[in-house]
């Protein structure tokens, strides 16, 4: 793999994706350290809301410490020369939100829909554009689909204005060949200038092999995030990402030292368990399972005595979503009925 | 003596809508409005002996007085039902909007459908498929105890949420939302609407999380709880409790499953079921309002 000279734009989850390893209660200030920090290290875009994006702040998926309009305008202003991403999955948060982000200087919005169902962006992904904002469309679960169906889902948010459009595996299931396969369906089918991005979990592992084949397939954008800190078994770890890239000649513009700083020394002491690939993460990439439900499955076998493996596969097995972590609660009390019965092993 | 009815547009929604208006005791469908004359819905209600036009409401306006049309259903769009409400209303028609325009008070029949006895209203707002499928549990644990925020996570499968849903998703979060506080009396509502595509389709699924202001009443709630599931049932005879109500400090869970009744529609489709089936309820009401002479229709605006 040849990647001398290639340009590659990093852009860090911490203070998104991990929220959700957070369980949405970083503060402010933690916010404004590490993006202060990051920013200090030359890395160019990050991202910042709810772990599930503008107005993610439910019984659902967990209220967080502080607002998104908080955050937003709490960490933008201490930026030299980072930029600020929102994500926005419809059916969550409404384009009043995108609006309040805009307004709080958010560069660049991230348009998020479940891989197959494109179509509910138009309204998001066309009033961004209309704003003149960097408009990314974010095709969630992409494991799911054969690469002519996600080049289809593609196709459309980039007919809504979309001038970036991302390649998610959201569950950390797919492999190195996967990842090749659907960046190069998505590079021949695209216009030229559509840019291509990839992110990923680590659920499998494969989270830096996986961004490398995203670059080597056209992807000039890499979501990962410093010390791994997002949902499931993390992000890909930017830091190490980083430093591969570095030694393989692409550029980047990051410092990869002051990033292994901010990795070991703001985020890693901030953590509120360890993000490894532990038996549930583990699962969660096996099976294909949305990894934001990792937390939300472990809190729901304490409470309800089931395991939290059993749950996730279960999940996996009824074919859920991203967005659906209402069914872990249901699930967990479909399995102690089942218990009743004789059908499932105890906690 | 039934009530002549109109179904505005002619797709699944008012499809279906015409099945279960064809077993009415109060309702006769006589006309329906379509915009597409090759639709299926238009090609059914031929056969089915209703007479229809493809012209929009225009087409219908120079039969509502020979053909005695009283109440219109509205199931087309949030973007063109301001226009047929205000065509319609000028000449007397009543109008229930199964679309999320919401220019009248909301509907949903189980809890509120006696309030709207006697008002005359001209439009009433049948909120939307995941707000009649919710509201009812936030309004069963409201009336036992102050909610102080309602939230409701609907989950429809891919292939029964239409072009329209798809097109404008925002107005199903902010209409449905509205709902639970202006009917369901949460004082904050919050709605979430998620499309899966598994196959085979998903039976429509509803989870609704109410916070109380004081420690819930356990035995009041689940006794309110299983009354309003009955009451559902009367018109949504697949509206089940699947799981709950779970009680976690002051937050109150049900887990529901809306199956419809597979008219036009495949069962899964319960989301669109649940609006029809209120739709019609509601429409039941004022048809014998109307019979009786407790209501007069009359013209308003122009």
């Amino acid at each position: 793999m040849n990647l001398e000279g290639q340009k590659v734009t990093l852009h860090d989850m911490c203070l998104r994706d991990g929220m959700h390893a957070m369980r949405h209660q970083i503060s402010i200030e933690q916010m404004v350290g590490i993006a202060t920090a990051l920013d200090e290290a030359g890395m160019p875009l990050i991202e910042v809301t709810h772990g599930d994006g503008l107005g993610g702040a439910s019984v659902n998926y967990g209220f967080p410490a502080a607002s998104d309009e908080e955050y937003l305008r709490a960490v933008i202003p201490h930026m030299k020369n980072a930029k600020v991403s929102a994500l926005l999955l419809p059916g969550i948060g409404t384009v009043d939100h995108l609006q309040m982000a805009l307004d709080c200087g958010v560069h660049t919005i991230r348009v998020a829909t479940h891989c197959t169902e494109a179509d509910v962006s138009e309204q998001h992904i066309t009033l961004a554009r209309k704003l003149e904002m960097d408009t990314v469309g974010f095709l969630m679960m992409a494991h799911m689909i054969e690469p002519s169906d996600l080049l289809e889902q593609a196709r459309l948010m980039e007919g809504y204005g979309a001038n970036c459009i991302y390649c998610t595996d959201s569950a950390g299931y797919m492999l190195p060949d996967e990842v090749t396969t659907k960046l190069t369906t998505l590079r021949d089918g695209l216009k030229p200038d559509t840019e291509l991005g990839f992110h990923g979990h680590h659920n499998m592992a494969m989270g830096v092999a996986n961004s490398l084949a995203a670059v080597a397939a056209g992807a000039s954008r890499i979501d990962g995030s410093v010390a791994g800190l997002g949902a499931g078994a993390g992000n890909t770890p930017l830091e190490v990402f980083a430093a591969v890239l570095d030694r393989m000649g692409a550029v980047t513009g990051v410092d990869v030292f002051k990033l292994m700083d901010v990795a070991e020394d703001v985020v890693v002491p901030m953590m509120h368990q360890q993000i490894r690939i532990d038996r549930d993460s583990l699962i969660l990439g096996y099976a294909g399972v949305y990894s934001s439900f990792l937390l939300h499955a472990k809190r729901a076998s304490r409470k309800h005595g089931v395991p939290s493996a059993d749950i996730l596969v279960e999940l996996g097995k009824r074919g859920t979503i991203g967005g659906q972590e209402d069914m872990i609660e249901d699930v967990a009390l479909d399995l102690i009925k089942k218990r009743r019965t004789g059908e499932a092993r105890p906690a | 003596m039934k009530v002549n009815a109109a179904l505005i547009g002619s797709g699944n929604i008012g499809t279906d809508l015409m099945c279960k208006a064809l077993r009415s005791q109060w309702i006769n469908p006589v006309w329906m409005v379509g915009i597409d004359p090759d639709s299926d819905g238009l090609a059914r209600a031929r056969d089915a002996g209703l007479k229809t036009t493809y012209e929009g409401v225009d087409g219908l306006l120079p039969h509502i007085e020979e053909d005695e049309i009283k109440i219109a259903f509205d199931a087309t769009s949030a973007y063109v039902h301001a226009d047929n409400a205000r065509k319609l209303n000028a000449r007397g028609v009543m109008m229930i909007d199964l679309t999320p325009a919401a220019i009248g008070p909301y509907c949903v029949p189980v809890v509120n459908l006696k309030e709207h006895v006697g008002k005359e209203e001209m439009n009433v707002n049948m909120v939307t498929c995941g707000g009649q499928a919710t509201i009812p549990m936030v309004a069963a644990v409201s009336r036992v105890q102050p909610v102080e925020y309602g939230e409701i996570i609907a989950t429809v499968s891919s292939k029964s949420a239409g072009p329209g849903t798809r097109k404008n998703i925002d107005e199903f979060t902010r209409t449905t939302a509205s709902g639970v506080e202006k009917v369901g009396r949460a004082a904050h509502g919050k709605a979430i609407i998620i499309l899966n595509p598994a196959e085979p389709p998903l039976i429509m699924r509803d989870t609704v999380h109410c916070l109380t202001a004081d420690r819930p009443d356990e035995n009041a709630i689940r006794a309110s709880v299983n009354a309003m599931i009955e009451e559902v049932q009367k018109y949504v005879p697949g509206y089940q409790l699947v799981n709950g109500p779970v009680f976690d400090g002051n937050r109150v869970s049900m887990f529901l499953q809306v199956e419809g009744l597979g008219d036009y529609l495949p069962k899964y489709a319960g989301n669109l079921d649940i609006m029809t089936a209120a739709a019609l309820r509601t429409a039941e009401l004022f048809a014998e309002e109307i019979d009786s002479g407790t209501i007069k229709l009359r013209a308003v605006g122009a």
